[in-house]
């Protein structure tokens, strides 16, 4: 039981990006534990896309995506919330555009 | 089509059917065996989805074995209601889990003849034998790619990985033989023009299995003996303990629904 977790304490975790359908946006799905790229590719297709779920894969090292922090979300994000100018919803839209 | 079949002919297929079909249920269990105990979750999952594949052309193939006897009997009978004697599946394909390189390992040297004898068998005039064997050859190029790399990384990895995988190299080598086993089953079918011919096999899987171990700095066995039998239904002892476990719920409830 120690000699496993070992093994699997040395691996990395990778985030898993798929796309439904050629064209769509890759959304991240989780992520997955794996020694290296190639595995962590078949780690994810396996996990996230054995059901047809996707077309393409992308796997990123967890460490290499730079994000945002919580206490940033003041800084960050609020400011956007007094500027209700910013979102045109003050306009009528022609009936034959509401579908999009 | 398989009324059209004369008696030889279709006792020939029947069997080949069987050794087909037995090949894939009994890898497709003991890799279910993993399920709940592989070394991490994400292989954990791998191996069960390899050995849904298994299953899944196994069933293909019974289905298609019961049809062509013609006996009334159906895939489940042939799964469930034959004794070891009765299997002829590779001897290789029984081989016990025993550690993860041994899995990876048994795999590897199934997967990567699975991969050259699908794509010829897909050549078939059967139709239905063409249509399993494109399928097969679909999914046996995955659990090839996953299987090969794995044995990169065991063999290249660390001095315990290394020691495992080549300590299953040398438990399975002498197996491996057995995957070109051909008798007079295989040449009628060959003249009835069911099955192609496929005598380059054996050169094309040791070039490749050759590559690949060399990769994964492992040693083929020298002077191995080799040994062969589960086409015959000569079966090593481990057989009879997985049909034991594999058959007893629908030996012991027989007709029962789920």
């Amino acid at each position: 039981m120690a000699e496993q977790i070992k093994v699997k304490s040395g691996w990395k975790i990778w985030e898993v990006f798929t796309q439904s359908k050629t064209g769509e946006p890759h959304i991240h799905a989780g992520n997955v534990h794996a020694p290296d790229a190639e595995m962590a590719l078949q780690n994810a297709r396996d996990v996230y896309s054995r059901r047809n779920e996707a077309v393409s894969l992308w796997v990123v090292p967890a460490d290499q995506l730079i994000a945002t922090s919580p206490s940033d979300s003041g800084p960050f994000f609020e400011p956007a919330d007094d500027k209700i100018y910013r979102h045109p919803q003050f306009y009528k839209v022609p009936k034959g555009v509401r579908g999009f | 089509m398989s009324h059209q079949l004369n008696d030889y002919v279709r006792a020939a297929l029947f069997e080949y059917l069987l050794r087909l079909g037995d090949d894939k249920l009994i890898l497709g269990h003991r890799l279910s065996e993993w399920c709940g105990h592989a070394p991490a979750l994400e292989e954990d999952i791998a191996l069960a989805n390899i050995a849904l594949d298994c299953v899944g052309q196994a069933n293909a193939f019974l289905t298609f074995a019961a049809e062509v006897e013609d006996k009334g009997r159906n895939e489940d009978d042939l799964a469930y209601f034959r004794n070891e004697i009765q299997f002829k599946n590779l001897l290789l394909l029984e081989q016990p889990n025993k550690d993860f390189a041994h899995t990876i390992t048994r795999q590897f040297f199934y997967s990567s003849f699975g991969i050259y004898f699908f794509q010829d068998l897909a050549k078939s005039k059967l139709e239905f034998l063409a249509g399993i064997s494109s399928k097969a050859v679909k999914e046996t190029s995955y659990h090839l790619r996953h299987c090969k790399e794995w044995m990169r990384r065991l063999g290249d990895g660390t001095e315990e990985s290394h020691r495992r995988a080549q300590e299953a190299v040398n438990d399975l080598w002498r197996f491996t033989d057995e995957l070109f086993f051909k008798n007079d089953i295989d040449e009628l079918l060959i003249q009835e023009n069911i099955l192609p011919d496929t005598n380059s096999l054996r050169e094309m899987w040791r070039t490749y299995a050759e590559e690949i171990l060399t990769q994964a700095t492992l040693q083929i066995p020298q002077n191995e003996n080799m040994q062969t039998g589960g086409r015959k239904g000569i079966h090593t002892e481990h057989l009879g303990h997985l049909l034991a476990e594999m058959q007893i719920v629908a030996r012991s409830y027989p007709n029962a629904k789920w």
